[in-house]
């Protein structure tokens, strides 16, 4: 919708409203709709509403070339006249309007200034070369969309060029400006004073101007200011002015940079700052933090002498009650600084850690678990706006280095990968970065494409991570470029499998290595795969809606499961496994749009390496959105059936049926057990599959699996709702072992009687009363500290906490009453000594007697 | 004609917003219309606040969420809310507000009858004859810490062990003192000579001095 305003308060106060290709009139007095006019029949592109009391002009263009004005009745909406013009060449880019009725656009070679003026009506236009106004014309000209009353600015390279609009429709130049950023828009400051500003860069300073826009040769301000290269350019600049006591004008500057920060600027200082590039996380990763040893930190968080005494004469002031309210603040920041939970060094429970954040903006961020405060931030060089990548886009970020057996002296590092642009065709940036300093230690522009990375289970002799990157021709090619990458490859070669997911063919392929590509320059590192098999769902009857695999670092404790009959199954267990949710076309929509009748949701377990499909299901009258998690034998999906309309979450445990024979302990004693035998993934055990359906109340924006060191501690789903909450939920709940009423045996072992919605516990949910707003992903690593998993949720908010799923069984909780079992040795030591005193007197008496 | 109808639907909730209505359950009664009908509904929240962590319901907080996140509404601040040119069909509303747990209504806008929208509870299946949707319980999000109590300190296992040991300590003695003092004698020559240490003989002055 374009909103149109009248400002100068009439008598009617008539607001007009344009949207879908129809204009509103609408009383400023009551918000009663006075009439509307449907412009959607004529195939205009409005792009301006002029109102003026009696007639409202209504001005676009009709393909690129013809002009059209339509004068509407102010007062009944009656279309008056409708006038054209037919201009001689098309046009490029947004008309802007300059003053009341005229408006100034480009031709579609840019080389031509086209001013339309529309006078009561009539359409007359002038045109002028761009380069009869400037000498060097040779770059492409840009009308730069600021509104300023009679100006416009145009851009040529990095040059802007000021033109002035005459009521005659004549172009003046009026200045030209060199390393210009940005242009604000007009401020009016009084009845006839318009201002407006712009920012340009000077060497490693940058220096803001504000110009009245009638007073060309006088600035009102001039400030130079400098500002981190990390944030960027400046994109946008808006102003607003106050009144000095001294009655003239001052401005403040709100800066929008590169980065997606937010800067304002007063009186040539940077008043604050917000880093609202965090409210765009695309990817998450995590690392550990220095290992505690004499001079490491990662920021220098202290000090020299002086502020070590500073900070001792502080802390005496607090304690004698002296210090001021300011100085009280300083100190509770030191207490904060210094504080087990905000170390800059690792932890014997690995609750410190730094979260390591790409942002939509190309910023990566590191934030600390304890107290969530940015440790270091870092614009990519890779992920810059350049002329080689004009919209780089960040696409995700990897561990590459994780040094274990050089923890002390080498810091690990981060693999960011990135596209310029947003189409899968465009080349890609990857780039290095230390995890401790946010250095960026290394960044190329690579020839090939982007559509997938796998990060391989090897690590070199640096423990660099070997990464394989797939491109959009079927290439994929090795990173690191060394020689024993290579050599790691050749040995692992025949051990590689990976998939690819068509979700618009409705298929899925597995893929192996096959050979060197075969270029007209040898490239090792690049290899050509073949294809080993691929599943084709029928397009008519089933369309891919998600895939889910298991998480590559997962760990699991233990393959059997024990049975309340002290039978063993064994649980199926694979990294090579993959689920697919296929909807019917018709139902593959929103909900809403499709009956029962025609919906359908159809669930396949895939095995990744031979293509084997070990489980199919169907869901009849239920249909997507489809979040599901993958982890260990489990899947536990989230949909909606149609049926009853409520959303349900399903659970499919798989388990090995070719090991469950080996219950005989006579198999045992002869040696006729397979438990030796190596578990390989060509091998096609027997599967079978375990399901059960529940009711859930919310609809569900992400899911998680809470993930622990050793896998031993139970789990629980993370469950991002649609009220941007996160909900824990045992797995014992998704359990299709529960049935209705569980033997006493069964209950012992925990099995929770079944119902058929799953129980939604106020006190479970993990943000307890806070809110994630616009939730998008849940992360969650383990902590050393087996009971323990860190949970990270990102969304406009960020929000960082640590669960134990089975309550921590194997550490003291927080309300531990360390005073209590003080007073208890205290008081056992007492009693001690006045026992051992009472029984030497007794003795002694005793000894008399 | 879609803008049209659009257009309509806004003079109808501009007039709906100035009017009182009897019932907030109201339908756009538009003529020849093939898509798009207009939900109406009000969202109660009484304002108990009495209770220790209720936070105040503010308007503003509340989001009506049609379809799974398709669309989001908010609330006016007399509780009224409303989607436009909602197509025929079933259709899932979910309200979120913080501090109250709200079932996901069913509703079915009828393209056989217009005019005609049915509203059910999915949660419990209860029909709404009118389009008012209250929260079906507040939600505590803390745990109440338990009050400090010297029964709570004796109950656990520590308090236990502990009197337990007062007990061996002062109440061993005084049994033994009921004893025949021969017997005990006896008993303790007993002792000696196999050699259990008495609790004096147990720490290390008594061994000394023995």
């Amino acid at each position: 919708m374009v909103g149109q305003k009248n400002l100068k308060a009439d008598k009617d106060d008539l607001i007009l409203v344009f949207g879908k290709g129809c204009l509103h009139a609408i009383s400023g007095i009551d918000g009663e709709v006075l009439w509307r006019k449907d412009f959607a029949s004529e195939s205009i592109e409005v792009s301006h509403i002029i109102q003026s009391p009696e007639v409202i002009y209504v001005a676009g263009f009709v393909g690129s070339s013809k002009f059209y004005v339509y004068e509407v009745n102010a007062k009944s909406g009656e279309l008056l006249k409708n006038n054209h013009v037919a201009l001689p060449f098309a046009t490029s880019g947004e008309s802007l309007s300059v003053s009341g009725d005229k408006f100034v656009v480009l031709d579609d070679v840019r080389s031509k200034i086209v001013t339309i003026d529309i006078n009561n009506g009539n359409i007359n236009y002038n045109q002028k070369q761009v380069s009869d106004l400037i000498k060097d014309s040779s770059g492409q000209a840009v009308i730069l969309p600021s509104k300023l009353p009679g100006l416009f600015a145009l851009k040529i390279n990095s040059q802007v060029l000021l033109i002035k609009v005459t009521n005659e429709g004549e172009l003046v130049a009026l200045d030209q400006i060199d390393n210009t950023a940005a242009f604000s828009n007009a401020l009016s400051i009084s009845e006839d004073q318009h201002v407006f500003a712009f920012v340009q860069y000077e060497d490693n300073k940058i220096q803001l101007s504000v110009k009245d826009v009638n007073d060309w040769n006088g600035a009102l301000l001039k400030e130079n200011l400098v500002i981190d290269h990390q944030r960027g350019n400046i994109e946008k600049i808006f102003i607003n002015n106050y009144v000095r006591t001294d009655r003239s004008h001052g401005f403040r500057a709100l800066m929008v940079m590169e980065d997606h920060s937010l800067l304002l600027v007063q009186q040539g200082e940077i008043v604050w700052s917000r880093e609202d590039g965090l409210a765009s996380v695309v990817d998450v990763t995590t690392s550990e933090l220095p290992v505690e040893k004499e001079g490491v930190s990662v920021a220098k968080v202290e000090q020299n002498l002086f502020e070590w005494l500073k900070g001792h004469v502080l802390k005496l002031k607090g304690t004698l009650m002296i210090a001021s309210a300011e100085e009280k603040i300083a100190i509770q920041k030191l207490r904060l600084r210094s504080s087990e939970k905000s170390k800059m060094t690792r932890d014997h429970n690995g609750f410190r850690k730094l979260l390591i954040v790409l942002t939509r903006a190309g910023k990566v961020f590191a934030l600390h678990t304890g107290d969530g405060r940015i440790v270091w931030s870092t614009t990519l060089h890779a992920l810059r706006k350049s002329e080689d990548c004009e919209h780089p886009v960040g696409l995700n970020i990897y561990q590459w280095q994780v040094p274990h057996h050089h923890a002390l002296d080498e810091n690990p590092s981060l693999l960011v990968i990135g596209r310029c642009g947003p189409s899968v065709t465009a080349p890609t940036v990857i780039s290095f970065l230390d995890a401790y300093t946010g250095k960026e230690l290394n960044s190329l522009s690579l020839a090939h494409t982007v559509a997938r990375v796998i990060p391989l289970p090897y690590t070199d002799s640096t423990e660099q991570r070997l990464h394989l990157i797939i491109d959009v021709n079927k290439h994929a090619y090795l990173y690191p470029r060394t020689p024993e990458a290579i050599e790691i490859l050749k040995r692992e070669f025949s051990n590689i499998y990976w998939y690819s997911v068509e979700t618009d063919n409705g298929v899925i392929r597995g893929h192996a290595l096959k050979s060197n590509c075969i270029h007209e320059i040898v490239d090792e590192y690049c290899f050509v795969f073949r294809d080993l098999w691929s599943i084709v769902f029928p397009s008519e009857s089933e369309k891919i809606i998600a895939t889910v695999t298991r998480k590559s670092n997962e760990v699991v404790h233990t393959q059997a499961k024990v049975m309340t009959d002290h039978d063993v199954m064994y649980k199926y267990i694979s990294k090579n496994i993959l689920f697919v949710a296929n909807a019917a076309p018709k139902a593959s929509g929103e909900i809403g749009t499709a009956t029962p009748e025609e919906a359908t949701l159809v669930i396949y377990i895939i095995d990744t390496v031979t293509g084997r499909i070990l489980h199919r299901m169907t869901h009849h009258g239920c249909q997507g959105p489809v979040h599901a998690v993958f982890s260990e034998n489990w899947v536990v999906y989230h949909y909606f059936n149609l049926r009853a309309h409520r959303h349900e979450m399903s659970v499919i445990e798989v388990y090995d049926q070719s090991r469950a024979d080996n219950k005989d302990i006579w198999k045992f004693v002869l040696g006729k057990h397979n438990l030796t035998s190596p578990i390989s993934s060509y091998y096609r055990p027997e599967i079978s599959a375990k399901s059960q359906s529940y009711f859930f109340t919310h609809s569900v924006k992400a899911i998680e699996v809470t993930s622990t060191a050793k896998g031993i501690t139970s789990k629980q789903l993370l469950i991002g709702t649609i009220g941007d909450q996160v909900l824990a939920l045992d797995k014992r709940f998704l359990d299709p072992r529960r049935t209705l009423n569980p033997s006493q045996a069964e209950k012992e072992e925990g099995i929770i009687p079944l119902t058929d919605s799953l129980p939604i516990i106020s006190q479970s949910y993990i943000t307890h009363s806070l809110k994630v707003e616009g939730l998008r992903g849940i992360v969650t690593v383990p902590a050393k500290l087996e009971s323990t998993s860190l949970v990270f949720a990102y969304g406009v908010d960020l929000f960082f906490t640590q669960i134990a799923p089975s309550r921590t069984y194997d550490s003291l909780t927080e309300d531990f009453s360390y005073a209590l079992l003080l007073l208890t040795i205290v008081a056992l030591v007492a009693a001690l000594f006045v026992t051992y005193v009472l029984s030497e007197r007794k003795d002694l008496e005793e000894k008399w007697r | 004609m879609a803008s049209f109808t659009k257009s309509l639907f806004l003079f109808l909730f501009i007039q709906f917003c100035f009017s009182i209505l009897p019932s907030s359950f109201a339908q756009s009664p538009t003529p020849g219309s093939s898509d798009g009908y207009t939900i109406y509904g009000r969202v109660k929240i009484p304002s108990f606040g009495t209770k220790e962590f209720s936070l105040p319901a503010k308007v503003s907080n509340v989001k009506v969420i049609l379809n799974g996140g398709q669309r989001v509404s908010f609330l006016r601040p007399d509780g009224y809310f409303s989607f436009h040119n909602v197509p025929a069909g079933t259709h899932l509303i979910e309200v979120v507000a913080k501090g109250y747990f709200f079932s996901p209504v069913r509703v079915d806008v009828s393209a056989r009858n217009p005019g005609k929208i049915q509203a059910a509870l999915t949660e419990n299946r209860r029909g709404l004859s009118e389009f008012v949707l209250e929260p079906l319980k507040e939600e505590q999000y803390y745990e109440i810490r338990e009050p400090f109590s010297i029964m709570s300190i004796v109950k656990s296992p520590m308090g236990l062990m502990m009197g337990f040991m007062l007990i061996v300590v002062f109440l061993m003695p005084k049994l033994m003192e009921n004893m025949d003092p021969e017997e005990m004698k006896r008993a303790q020559e007993e002792m000696r000579n196999q050699g259990v240490p008495s609790l004096a003989s147990l720490l290390p002055g008594a061994a000394r001095s023995n």
